[in-house]
């Protein structure tokens, strides 16, 4: 098992790498860089630029340097936890991003657990009741959350939301709660303003997992130890509980990796969408105005989340199913 | 029938027909003799959802070429009389009589209190809709100019079935002239990944080694990123400064770029799992080239199944164009797509005074449909051999 962790753990660096890279490049692909259309503003606004200050900025942000210098520069940097410094904000990055990571997370992880809670009974269900009303009912109203693009219902979530619940519109917290620390009651306005972005995110994946919950299922269903169960005289409910379904728990903890890299850029969208707090504004904002590290930085962090989702995903799987851990190590 | 208690054996006495076990009636001989592809057309049928998508898909693809033709209105037709309409409604019935499709004189008045337009049927008198008729003049792909629509408003009279917008432009009118751009993001974009996902998926399944690794890593890496990020990202790379047309390519490529991994990792189970073939054997003893077994003996074979995944992924492709064109990343006007009429709609307030201006999410959401129940029918159909 601990073999099978540890190669699964060099095995991400090799990733990180190219990813650090790939960021790297895009981040620097548009033409110019941030100092370029800070001058241009500048003297959009008929202001004198200061020459000796714009070469000086250069030289502090090592924005004269070649490429492969700035991106050592920047890649130790992150390693030490120094995401580098944003033009756009004129502080360092880790403080811009600071809690918009955190509330990022968050949003993800409600966002999978609200998934899995309604994608599994729903799964289980169709599975079992394969062709009926319900299964083509249900199977359709998961596809057109899937078919519904996320902002729209986002924004008329929003609106209800307002008109019926009197909830604030936008945010992830009632406006008198911003930058106060954390209470009770700054809780449960968090809570009050999460379902929004968590069932918006949330069914578009919803549908893709029940499809594939159902398939999955279904599969199982037909195997001979499900007949064995049966002949032996087991309860239905008890035949599905013992067996079928704890083997497509296995698959369960698999599709986290496959949900991931969705559910956090449906959170970005929809971020932008209901100005939530998160990184998906900022990072619009960073792009548009080349401020590359700090775009960089959300970036990194974002392909960060994913990679890790996926190496939990895969550990959790070894850890449930021994045909993975212990096949893997046989053939290599 | 031989019950001679002597010999206890059974004995038919019936002529013996050598033949019998191999006899097949002729729609076992019809089913037998079937190309592959007719069999899955026939398997296709018989999933009658995906097979009506399919049909709707088409006439859709048709409707893109005809347009100028369908849409009552032009695309940039502005009516600064009627800015902000709410949907006109079509009426039959005029004072219980029976007339056919007409609409009443379509005028507003400017609520003071609120500063809002607000739209009244003048019932006095009826105006019906006329077909094959002569309105907006426009020209026909760069052909001909023409000037008939299939339907338009009486002289005098409106047709704003769907409403309009802040410059006064029949929503329906651009939905309609919308699917053009909307719908050949799509298919061009997955002609694109499709290309990209053979190339890699073959090289990887074919030669397999470090080929194999260096693709597989490639592939992890790609889907590692949080797709929409990623697009915001590439798409800040397109210059302002270029036409929207190049603008298009530029959002398509970038589609693409993120789109063919699904399509790689399939053609190359197929292939690892193909190459082991008997045929595929034969080929090399016989001496064929590399390229050559790939393009004749392998590529046939999957070529349903490729065609089934390509269908599934289009609808993320048409709702990654919308998403990025509602953020203002995506295509820009004058170049009119869903995303771009949905920009319109950023704000809560559009919801609340002018819900209508939503409409373009309805053929959106229609199309996605449409698509994957359509892709959902061929993969099933796509190996007709199996059951």
């Amino acid at each position: 098992m601990w073999a099978y962790v540890i190669r699964r753990l060099i095995l991400m660096i090799p990733t990180l790498i190219i990813i650090s890279i790939v960021v790297f490049t895009i981040i620097q692909l548009p033409p110019g860089d941030y100092l370029e259309s800070y001058i241009a503003e500048l003297q959009s606004q008929g202001e004198s630029v200061d020459k000796q200050k714009i070469a000086f900025l250069r030289e502090e942000y090592g924005l004269d340097k070649s490429m492969p210098e700035q991106y050592f520069t920047w890649i130790t940097g992150f390693l030490k936890g120094d995401l580098g410094y944003s033009f756009e904000y004129n502080m360092p990055v880790t403080e811009v991003v600071g809690d918009r990571m955190y509330l990022t997370i968050l949003v993800s992880t409600v966002t999978i657990i609200f998934t899995w809670i309604i994608a599994f009974p729903i799964g289980l269900y169709s599975a079992t009741h394969q062709y009926s009303w319900g299964d083509y009912g249900l199977t359709l109203i998961g596809f057109i959350g899937l078919a519904t693009p996320n902002f729209l219902l986002a924004l008329v979530l929003l609106y209800l939301a307002n008109v019926y619940f009197g909830t604030s519109i936008g945010g992830l917290m009632d406006a008198q709660y911003i930058n106060q620390p954390w209470s009770w009651d700054k809780f449960v306005s968090v809570l009050e303003h999460l379902w929004i972005p968590v069932i918006v995110i949330g069914t578009s994946g919803t549908a893709g997992m029940i499809r594939r919950i159902r398939a999955n299922l279904l599969d199982e269903l037909n195997k001979p130890y499900v007949v064995t169960g049966r002949a032996k005289g087991l309860g239905e409910t008890r035949l599905l509980l013992k067996y079928p379904f704890r083997v497509s728990l296995n698959f369960f903890i698999a599709d986290i990796g496959n949900m991931l890299p969705s559910i956090i850029s449906g959170a970005e969208v929809v971020a932008l969408v209901l100005s939530l707090p998160t990184t998906g504004p900022m990072l619009l904002s960073a792009l548009q105005s080349q401020d590359m590290y700090l775009a960089g930085s959300f970036l990194m962090f974002l392909a960060l989340l994913t990679v890790i989702g996926v190496l939990i995903s895969d550990l959790l799987l070894a850890v449930l199913d021994p045909r993975i851990r212990l096949g893997e190590g046989a053939t290599r | 029938m031989n019950r001679n208690p002597a010999n206890p054996h059974y004995i038919s006495i019936e002529p013996y027909d050598p033949n019998a076990l191999e006899q097949v009636t002729k729609a076992q001989e019809k089913f037998l003799l079937a190309s592959q592809w007719q069999l899955i057309w026939w398997k296709f049928k018989q999933h009658k959802l995906a097979y009506w998508s399919g049909v709707f898909i088409v006439l859709l693809y048709i409707s893109i070429l005809i347009c100028e033709f369908l849409a009552p209105y032009n695309l940039h037709t502005r009516n600064t009389d009627h800015i902000y309409s709410p949907p006109q409604p079509v009426h039959w019935f005029h004072e219980g009589e029976f007339i056919g499709p007409f609409v009443y004189r379509w005028y507003n008045t400017l609520d003071m209190e609120v500063l809002q337009r607000i739209y009244h049927e003048d019932t006095s008198q009826v105006y019906p809709l006329r077909f094959f008729c002569r309105g907006d003049e426009y020209e026909f792909w760069g052909l001909f100019t023409s000037n008939v629509h299939l339907v338009c408003p009486a002289p005098g009279s409106t047709l704003f079935l769907l409403g309009t917008d802040r410059l006064g432009r029949d929503m329906l009118s651009r939905i309609i002239y919308g699917a053009r751009i909307s719908t050949t993001i799509g298919l061009v974009g997955i002609t694109i990944s499709i290309v990209l996902g053979i190339i890699f998926g073959s090289l990887a399944g074919y030669y397999g080694g470090w080929v194999d690794n260096v693709v597989q890593r490639v592939i992890e890496m790609i889907r590692s990123f949080p797709e929409l990020p990623l697009w915001m990202s590439l798409s800040a790379i397109i210059p302002v400064t270029w036409s929207p047309i190049w603008v298009f390519f530029g959002i398509t490529i970038i589609l693409a770029l993120m789109d063919w991994t699904g399509l790689a990792r399939a053609v190359r189970s197929k292939f690892l799992s193909l190459r082991e073939e008997d045929y595929t054997m034969a080929a090399q003893l016989m001496g064929a080239s590399t390229r050559r077994i790939i393009r004749w003996h392998l590529l046939p074979s999957f070529t349903s199944h490729l065609i089934a995944s390509a269908t599934l992924s289009i609808p993320a492709m048409i709702l990654g164009e919308t998403a990025l064109s509602f953020l203002g990343l995506g295509l820009r006007p004058p170049i009119t797509s869903w995303g771009v009429l949905l920009s319109e709609a950023q704000n809560i307030n559009v919801v609340a005074i002018y819900p209508w201006l939503l409409m373009p999410v309805l053929p959106v959401i229609i199309v996605i449909l449409a698509f994957n129940f359509f892709g959902d029918g061929l993969r099933d159909a796509a190996d007709p051999y199996k059951n």
